[in-house]
């Protein structure tokens, strides 16, 4: 109650809560991004790997993305594949036997 | 058995030396045998906060090379006798750390020691890896302000992923010490509260410790602030979080100035 009334009253001065309420925004983000990156970059290069061998990829072109929720979270791969994939990979295929 | 405690925070300038010094002192002080490691390679300044500067003959590095002995390195407190200090290097720069050598060091300072206290460098490189890496608690040094929780934040990930500790499976007891607290501004809402700083990092409280003139009067005279005027707010708030370290139960007060006007005239004593 007290606290309140001093913030009514300091109101001008109270950038506290704007502080926190900007570090919970960003640490939830970030949190989501940082502290997965070691696997996030496994899991990147693991599946550029793996699609690399049938399909020629730019690898600039694979998001792994993790987003952290409640309850679950989601791994969303995004891929990008040239239009005539399916008739280089043939070419790929015998060059790598 | 021996405690290996890092003292970090990512951000830089938030008091990690004052606090390595001020509680390895008020752990000696109440008679634990400690030393306080530099990890601040290249930049050393733990040895310049303890008194030390002008005793340093080996260092660290010189230790982790196999150059010297541990005990020709550790400098021991002149005004403690069961206070010690292994500095860090001046002159070489991080990379001549080596995880093998520091593991090494850790184990033969742990024969020998009731506390070993790693003062970090700031930053989230070899250096600061270095200092976690062996820890089985850490003292996360927070100022209220955001960019510093923010960097408290990402030095919880990492004691949570890159110490050896974690990657065993098991947890880094981590603690938070809030520095530089002005209880009136964070009243006024100017300033991030105790609360506001405990739910963001949602990491248990070590101890709360108020700005004051006294850190840099300690540091002046080269004695860490609990030795220098054990009276003072920040000293009893060392002393006070120091005794939580060793698993005493106190209760968490902002300790105040004892020099106001009132006080001065009513001659009161704060227990």
């Amino acid at each position: 109650m007290s606290l309140n009334l001093l913030r009514l009253f300091g109101g001008r001065n109270a950038t506290a809560p704007v502080a926190r309420e900007r570090l919970q925004i960003l640490l939830a983000h970030e949190r989501g991004l940082l502290g997965q990156s070691d696997l996030l970059v496994t899991l990147r290069e693991e599946i550029l790997a793996v699609v690399s061998k049938h399909v020629a990829l730019d690898p600039d072109k694979v998001m792994v993305k993790l987003e952290r929720g409640k309850t679950v979270s989601t791994l969303e791969v995004d891929i990008e594949v040239p239009n005539n994939f399916d008739k280089k990979a043939p070419a790929e295929r015998r060059m790598a036997g | 058995m021996a405690k290996v405690l890092v003292v970090t925070s990512g951000k830089g300038g938030v008091g990690k030396t004052t606090s390595t010094a001020a509680l390895g002192a008020a752990l000696a002080q109440s008679g634990q045998s400690v030393v306080v490691v530099d990890f601040d390679v290249g930049l050393r300044n733990l040895d310049l906060v303890m008194g030390a500067e002008r005793r340093v003959v080996f260092d660290l590095i010189n230790v982790v090379q196999g150059v010297a002995k541990l005990p020709q390195a550790l400098i021991r407190d002149k005004r403690l006798e069961n206070l010690w200090l292994l500095p860090a290097s001046q002159t070489r720069d991080k990379d001549a750390l080596t995880d093998e050598g520091v593991g090494r060091v850790i184990a033969e300072l742990r024969s020998r020691f009731d506390w070993i206290l790693c003062d970090s460098p700031a930053g989230i490189e070899r250096g600061a890896t270095l200092a976690m890496r062996y820890a089985d608690e850490a003292v996360i040094v927070t100022n209220p302000e955001v960019s510093s929780v923010r960097d408290s934040d990402r030095i919880i990930g990492m004691l949570d992923s890159k110490t050896v500790r974690a990657e065993r499976g098991e947890r880094v007891e981590k603690h938070v010490l809030i520095t530089r607290y002005d209880p009136a501004r964070a009243a006024r809402g100017e300033m991030l509260n105790i609360d506001d700083i405990l739910e963001i990092l949602a990491t248990p409280l070590l101890g709360i410790i108020p700005e004051s003139q006294d850190v840099l009067k300690a540091s002046n005279v080269g004695t860490p602030v609990t030795l220098n005027n054990a009276e003072s707010a920040p000293a009893r708030a060392y002393i006070d979080a120091s005794r939580r370290l060793m698993g005493e139960e106190v209760a968490m007060v902002v300790p105040a100035e004892r020099k106001g006007f009132m006080n001065r005239l009513l001659g009161r004593r704060a227990a």
